[in-house]
């Protein structure tokens, strides 16, 4: 939350009330919700956790019987309780801490978790799992939203650099039968698409955002033509590679629940974590990324210590490509196969959410890609299951919770200084 | 994007924001100490055509049709089959390429123009009747996003706000069966006011939460879309008997009435949109308020000095872009699908108008002919693919490639070995737009 306030805003609004005040009211707001649903319109009946893998899994964990009423009362009343202590925490002149927020989100999420699932079994290793592997291009999105936004360069073409990927790793892998070919392939697409936003936004000074819609759409009828005209009719030698099977990790992976979730996974999801480590380490320790924040942040000072802003600009935007390309691998290589068009569906503008919900910092963007990848898996195992709420309704919480979230709790967040202005010498 | 330390760039023909800004409207005084201009009158006019942004979108769109006709080639199957033996006979491959190229456009200009085989000149114009069709939600849409960026703020939500009016003003239009213009109207203004209140909610979090409009926006398009499918299988919107999710059909009195031949398939809401592109050239070039918006659009700081509230101003335009957004919507169920409508009914049109908007450049007028070209585009493009199997997407991308020339002009000018405008114009020009 170091970010919130750091500066006056630059579209302006009131000033704030008081410091910190907006999180006790969000969290009072959902405690409120909690109470609500949660404890007074709890359904009678039992969710069972069912905590081990299918299949696997050495160690034969108990299934966690909750009554979603006995629940309910609990996690209502635990609500009610942080957000009166994040409301102390303030009044005593101190920051409510993320990890604070956090353990509030997740309580919160057992809550309703147990209230919607009354009455059935919920396979919780089965749930996480298919969050971390759906929120893998999120978060592959987000950290090349992060590399772009950071040196200053709005990177908007997030969904076409996942969709260029997705299309030409499917095609690659096809073609040659190989896996890592295929992903060299949608690391090249994603640096293509890079190369034109990049061209476009620091030779010929184009608005980037302008350049990044332009790109998207562009992309996306580039591959719809493509799929139309050649892959439609050539789908087994042209579209139907192989598929990433699932790795998992020898010892790791039989730890119980945190095994299989996070070291029974495709390789995309294993070079997801070396991505988000590489590039917050990066970014934050080393000189690369003490100089790609000094362009993003005051480039007349970066040139001014010798540091050749256009081309930092343009080989990090290519760099931001190549980690979401093979963010796009995910959807061909990584879950069905083939390429079909508009297979991303929006999960770049998601992705784009991510970034500026992170506050343009690597491991925050990708909490926020996670939570997205956890909501859209989270559907696919109500919708299985069969909940009290329809599913369209269900659909629509992890969105209206990001803008709570902006609202309340991130606010007016500042993006690095110079992103979105062209540098020119002189 | 405008502020004071970038340098020269040409002034209207790279920003959304600093659009507009002519060597006619800087005063005389000052003009005098830009250089003379040729004494030759039709030299100056030459002079001024190369250096314009016309001839830019002109090459643009040239450039665009070029890439597209290599993309049909190159697909093309009869060319794929000379091209085995292009080096034994280079002229088939060539001829079949010209032939695949010239078929897919003629029929493009046939469905989006004029078709040339119809019997009676009229007949033929039915084309650009079909086109115009197309163009009438997607310039109302664009209309509103360049009202968003000329104030400042990037409406993303073009989705939502669609849906939202196509539901609220298709909903009037099927429960209530009154006199017939009466109704229509009536439904028209549920429709704006549905867009216009979830544009409204992105302006008022903005503005007193400062959350950022780019991420509301884009949550609210699933928001909106999830709770419209939703709602389309509730008794309250889906047609009775139906298990589909679709609504009912409209009432004739609330649907637009055709003002043309019905053949022609254009209607009163083509009216109603040059009445909105009429609307928003004098609120963004003659009204305070419109003049508030694009002072905070310029520079928000410089505008609160000034003692604008930018709040208000922001609330105000994000309002007025969702109004004019979600009359698209109203077109949607009321002018082309008027048999009831489903949770697609926004058909693209949400993020199809930010593209027609950059084409335009956020001027209402630009807004108004990038629609009429996109019309046309879509329009023909359907006949394309019915008369030639060409893949209607190969529109989509020569769309875009438009738009990215037109973004950078050096890039066209550089194409066709243009020489690029006087660099010591610049300056003065770049100088008055800070000051303006």
């Amino acid at each position: 939350m170091t970010a919130v306030r750091a500066e006056p805003a630059t579209t302006g609004a009131v000033a704030m009330q008081r410091p910190g005040l907006k999180v006790p009211i969000a969290l009072g707001v959902f405690a409120l919700l909690a109470v609500l649903l949660l404890a007074l319109l709890a359904p009678a009946g039992t969710s069972t956790f069912s905590l081990s893998a299918s299949g696997s899994g050495a160690v034969q964990l108990p299934q966690i019987p909750l009554h979603a009423r006995t629940t309910g009362i609990v996690v209502s009343l635990l609500a009610v309780l942080m957000a009166i202590g994040s409301g102390l925490l303030v009044r005593a002149g101190r920051r409510v801490p993320l990890w604070y927020t956090v353990v509030f989100a997740v309580i919160l999420v057992v809550g309703f978790l147990a209230w919607a699932t009354a009455g059935h079994t919920l396979p919780v290793t089965g749930l996480l799992e298919s969050a971390l592997a759906l929120s893998a291009p999120l978060i592959f999105g987000a950290l090349g939203g992060v590399v772009s936004e950071r040196v200053g360069v709005v990177n908007i073409a997030i969904e076409g650099q996942l969709l260029a990927g997705a299309c030409v790793s499917a095609v690659v892998a096809s073609i040659t039968q190989n896996l890592v070919v295929g992903l060299i392939g949608a690391l090249v697409a994603g640096v293509l698409v890079s190369f034109v936003l990049a061209a476009f936004s620091i030779k010929y000074v184009v608005n980037q955002v302008i350049v990044g819609v332009v790109l998207n759409v562009l992309v996306l009828g580039l591959t719809t033509f493509f799929y139309e005209t050649v892959l439609v009719n050539a789908s087994d030698t042209l579209n139907s590679p192989p598929r990433f099977a699932n790795l998992p990790i020898p010892g790791l992976s039989l730890i119980p629940v945190v095994g299989p979730v996070l070291f029974d996974q495709s390789v995309i999801t294993y070079l997801m974590y070396v991505a988000v480590v590489a590039v917050f380490v990066g970014l934050y320790r080393t000189r690369w990324g003490l100089r790609v924040r000094a362009v993003g942040e005051h480039p007349q000072a970066a040139d001014t210590v010798g540091i050749d802003v256009g081309r930092t600009r343009f080989w990090n935007v290519a760099l931001a490509g190549a980690i979401v390309g093979i963010g796009g691998a995910y959807f061909t290589l990584g879950s069905v196969g083939a390429f079909s068009q508009n297979m991303t569906s929006g999960a770049g503008y998601i992705a784009l959410a991510a970034v500026i919900f992170g506050g343009w910092d690597p491991l925050r963007a990708s909490l926020a890609g996670l939570l997205f990848g956890f909501a859209s898996s989270l559907q696919n195992t109500l919708g299985i299951l069969g909940s009290p709420v329809p599913s369209d309704v269900l659909l629509t919480l992890p969105y209206v919770v990001t803008i709570f979230a902006v609202a309340g709790l991130v606010g007016r967040v500042r993006g690095p200084a110079a992103a979105g202005r062209p540098y020119l010498k002189g | 994007m405008s502020d004071g330390t970038a340098a020269p760039v040409p002034v209207g023909e790279t920003g959304v924001v600093d659009a507009g800004i002519d060597l006619d409207q800087i005063p005389p005084e000052e003009r005098a100490g830009l250089p003379k201009p040729p004494e030759n009158r039709f030299g100056t006019a030459l002079v001024r055509i190369r250096d314009g942004s016309a001839l830019i979108t002109v090459l643009a769109v040239l450039l665009a049709l070029v890439v597209g006709a290599v993309l049909i080639a190159v697909t093309d199957a009869g060319t794929q089959t000379a091209a085995v033996y292009f080096f034994a006979r280079p002229s088939d491959t060539l001829g079949a390429a010209w032939n695949a190229v010239a078929g897919a456009y003629a029929a493009l200009f046939q469905g989006g123009v004029y078709d040339y085989t119809t019997p009676t000149f009229f007949q033929g114009l039915q084309s650009l009747g079909h086109a115009i069709g197309f163009a009438t939600p997607l310039i109302a849409a664009g209309l509103g996003i360049a009202v968003g960026f000329r104030s400042g703020v990037f409406n993303i939500g073009g989705q939502g706000q669609v849906l939202m009016g196509a539901a609220f003003a298709g909903y009037v239009g099927f429960t209530w069966n009154g006199p017939p213009v009466i109704t229509m109207l009536v439904a028209v203004l549920f429709g704006m006011l549905g867009g216009g209140l979830l544009a409204g909610l992105v302006g008022v979090l903005k503005a007193r939460t400062g959350a950022n409009e780019v991420i509301v926006t884009i949550m609210l398009n699933y928001i909106v879309f999830y709770l419209l499918d939703y709602a389309l299988q509730t008794p309250f919107l889906r047609a009775p008997g139906s298990n589909n999710p679709i609504s009912p059909s409209e009432n004739a009195s609330a649907v637009f009435f055709p003002i043309l031949p019905p053949e022609y398939k254009v209607n009163v809401g083509f009216l109603l949109v040059i009445g909105a592109t009429l609307f928003c050239s004098w609120l963004l070039s003659r009204s305070s308020i419109g003049f508030k918006m694009r002072a905070v659009g310029e520079n928000p700081r410089a505008a609160r000095v000034a003692g604008i509230e930018v709040n208000r101003v922001i609330i105000a335009a994000m309002v007025v872009s969702g109004v004019l957004v979600g009359l698209a919507g109203v077109y949607q169920v009321l002018g082309t699908t008027t048999t009831g409508f489903t949770s697609g009914i926004d058909a693209g049109i949400g993020f199809n108008a930010i593209t027609v908007t950059l084409l335009g450049r956020s001027r209402p007028w630009g807004v108004f002919g990038a629609g009429i070209l996109f019309g046309v585009f879509q329009a023909g493009g359907y006949t394309m693919q019915a008369a030639q199997s060409v893949d209607i997407n190969a529109v989509q991308i020569v769309q875009s490639v438009i738009v990215l020339f037109i973004a950078a002009p050096p890039l066209v000018r550089a194409i066709f070995r243009l020489p690029q405008p006087g660099a010591r114009r610049k300056p003065a020009k770049r100088a008055k737009a800070v000051a303006a």
